[in-house]
């Protein structure tokens, strides 16, 4: 199994006429992902290579076998995109646009409440579940199948980080892009949630970074509700103090944010915290190789 | 994006909240000239700088005539302010603000931020004006008031009530307060602010409210619909390979290590300088050329790099993905030759087509080492900084 994406996800993409979109949907199909329909207002009847166009989210839906979104709309116009998908009862969306601003996403999260859909994003490279569905811009053929679940704030980060795993034949379950900006849909929490019930992920790693609370809560959560490790990375312990999270978000938190204050509460969790990105990789391989002889015991 | 005090006070004024009276200057002869429009002093003269700490290094003075703000205009004109927040590079005053010095019976703090996890603005309110917030958060977190704001119900009545009686405010100037919240609120929303921040808010004397100091910070993905913050940029304000940066989309960040790094996305920028720093080197820069880079943002991220005298060692780490590494590969070569790159330069290549591009980098005559990892990375980084000095 994996999480949130599978090989009976059927995909719309909204954008799918743009530069961005264009080229993603077509790697997406090359990787496996369904891709049912294309929306770009105005250009309804199309076709994009064979993936019928429609001028409304609502039409796609009605129309074709969508339950997931992959947004590549631009940044002035992401934040109606988004909630046109959840409007037209998508379970996934996924928003890959970067550069929303705050107070659109503040809208889109009040616009979101009581709704069933779960937003991945924006600023996300996606979610994989390899080897069945992608739906983002990253490179499939970094990822391989398997049971560790990977959940990140970053990019190409995460890129390194499975990258890493792959090399050493540990493959991943799904891996999932929660996304750069201070606003943001599902969060570590909801996300280390699902892993935790997934039956066939037995692990999962937190790749963080400085600012906001997130890693946090997840330190939280973990103690009081996860059966299954968690290796974690936080990026930014060098980082100059103020430069990209203002003081704003320090004060609201209590204090919290910095990088060698979240490594110190996810430690105390339980977590295991791997202070050089170059050995993530070996770092889930030896808790692995723990766990399964703590098994055998 | 950050503006200057006066031009944050324009705004306030403009969104009905009252700021001292006072004019801008270039000169010593425009900063008599504005003591003497004011007519009564003490003065009070406030260097404009994008930096918070200056009152602690005598960006502020207070003088009794406009002879004497002038003088202090003489001296403080075209000097670099280093504070706390600065950076040991400084910030250079070209402007000053000159103001009537108000008699205060209360000074309190008053901001609008936004709150990650909720995803609402907040109000923070306390009665220990004139001090940084994040000391009184320390020291006396029962005094800072915060009110979050339900985004589409905005502000009520209820939470404006217990921002006043928590801070301890004289109930015959709640009315005036929470005007000044109001539109405070007003302003923040109205132009996708990051942050909004009064401190301090005064309470003279005679009962008016005054904003004797004030910060806004906006929300870069949103000036695209404010052309008329954006045009209240100073470039003055930043650096200039930071300025550069900006011009090609590239987020570059001036550090003081000598390892100049180059990295796609902002991650692994980071994830990259710790590595650095583990290794014993210190990074001088974070330089993320994002997540998509191309060959032309390679080529004057390079610029950039070896601009910056400090730097003795390039690392180059790019995980393409998608991006074939032999285009990359290529941009890489022709950048370094085109630019006669005579620093030891360490690559790590991952993406598309790795080997050719891997292929491409060891074949072009160019002293590139090339690194199969991120741990090799670090290694030969540290190598080639120890070569560097033994030269």
């Amino acid at each position: 199994m994996s999480i949130l994406i599978d090989q009976d996800t059927g995909v719309v993409i909204q954008g799918i006429t743009g530069g961005e979109g264009a080229f993603h949907t077509r790697q997406m199909k090359e990787y496996g992902t369904k891709i049912v329909a294309g929306v770009t207002p105005g250009k309804g009847g199309q076709k994009f290579d064979d993936v019928p166009i429609f001028n409304t989210v609502r039409e796609a839906v009605e129309n074709t076998k969508a339950n997931t979104s992959g947004i590549f709309v631009p940044p002035a116009f992401a934040a109606d995109a988004i909630m046109e998908a959840v409007d037209a009862g998508l379970e996934i969306i996924v928003c890959l646009t970067e550069g929303i601003p705050t107070l659109d996403m503040i809208a889109v999260k009040q616009f979101m409440k009581g709704s069933n859909s779960k937003l991945i994003g924006p600023n996300t490279p996606g979610i994989i579940s390899p080897g069945k569905c992608k739906v983002g811009v990253m490179a499939g053929y970094i990822h391989t199948p398997g049971r560790v679940g990977v959940i990140s704030r970053s990019g190409t980060l995460t890129y390194e980080v499975v990258d890493q795993l792959t090399k050493l034949s540990i493959g991943q379950s799904s891996c999932v892009g929660i996304g750069g900006d201070p606003v943001i849909g599902m969060t570590f929490v909801e996300t280390l949630n699902l892993f935790e019930k997934d039956k066939d992920t037995d692990i999962v790693v937190i790749i963080g970074e400085i600012g906001g609370h997130a890693e946090e809560e997840a330190a939280d959560f973990f103690r009081k509700n996860m059966s299954k490790p968690v290796v974690a990375f936080i990026a930014g312990v060098t980082a100059p103090p103020g430069r990209r999270m203002g003081h704003a978000g320090a004060i609201v938190t209590g204090g919290q944010g910095g990088a060698r204050e979240k490594i110190d509460i996810l430690e105390k969790a339980g977590i295991t915290v791997v202070k050089n990105p170059s050995e993530i990789g070996e770092t889930v391989a030896r808790v692995l190789a723990v766990r399964k002889s703590a098994y055998r015991l | 994006m950050k503006i200057h005090e006066y031009q944050a006070k324009a705004l306030l004024q403009s969104y009905g909240i009252p700021i001292p009276r006072g004019y801008i200057a270039k000169t010593p002869e425009d900063t008599l000239k504005a003591a003497q429009t004011i007519k009564k002093g003490p003065f009070v003269v406030k260097a404009q700088v994008h930096t918070g700490g200056r009152g602690k290094v005598g960006g502020i003075s207070i003088v009794e005539s406009p002879i004497q703000a002038e003088a202090f205009a003489e001296e403080i004109l075209g000097a670099k302010l280093v504070t706390e927040q600065s950076g040991p590079e400084g910030k250079p005053v070209h402007t000053l603000l000159i103001e009537e010095a108000l008699l205060s019976k209360m000074e309190i703090y008053l901001g609008i931020v936004i709150d990650r996890a909720k995803g609402c603005p907040v109000i923070l309110a306390s009665a220990q004006g004139g001090m940084e917030i994040e000391e009184v958060v320390k020291e006396h977190p029962d005094m800072v008031i915060t009110e979050t704001v339900h985004p589409s119900v905005g502000l009520r009545p209820f939470q404006l009530n217990r921002i006043c009686y928590g801070i301890h405010l004289d109930p015959k100037l709640m009315k005036k307060m929470t005007a000044v919240i109001h539109n405070l609120y007003r302003l923040f929303l109205d132009k996708d602010c990051s942050l909004a921040e009064i401190n301090p808010l005064a309470v003279k004397n005679d009962g008016e409210i005054v904003a004797v100091d004030a910060k806004l910070n906006f929300d870069d993905n949103a000036l695209f619909r404010h052309p008329e913050i954006a045009a209240l940029r100073d470039l003055s304000q930043e650096n200039p390979l930071e300025i550069e940066a900006s011009r090609y989309n590239l987020n570059y960040i001036k550090l003081s290590g000598n390892v100049g790094c180059m990295v796609n996305g902002a991650g692994l920028a980071m994830a990259t300088m710790d590595l650095i720093k583990l290794s014993g080197a210190e990074p001088a820069n974070f330089l993320d050329v994002g997540g998509g880079a191309t060959t032309e943002m390679v080529r004057e991220g390079f610029k950039l790099l070896i601009s910056d005298k400090e730097v003795k060692v390039i690392f180059i780490n790019i995980f393409g993905g998608i991006l074939r590494c032999d285009i990359l590969a290529k941009g890489v070569v022709e950048a370094a030759s085109e630019l006669n790159v005579t620093l030891p330069v360490v690559i790590r290549l991952e993406g598309t087509n790795v080997t050719e591009g891997r292929k491409i980098l060891t074949e072009s005559g160019l002293q590139f080492a090339v690194a199969s990892s991120l741990g090799d990375a670090a290694a030969k980084v540290t190598l080639a900084l120890r070569d560097s000095f033994k030269l």
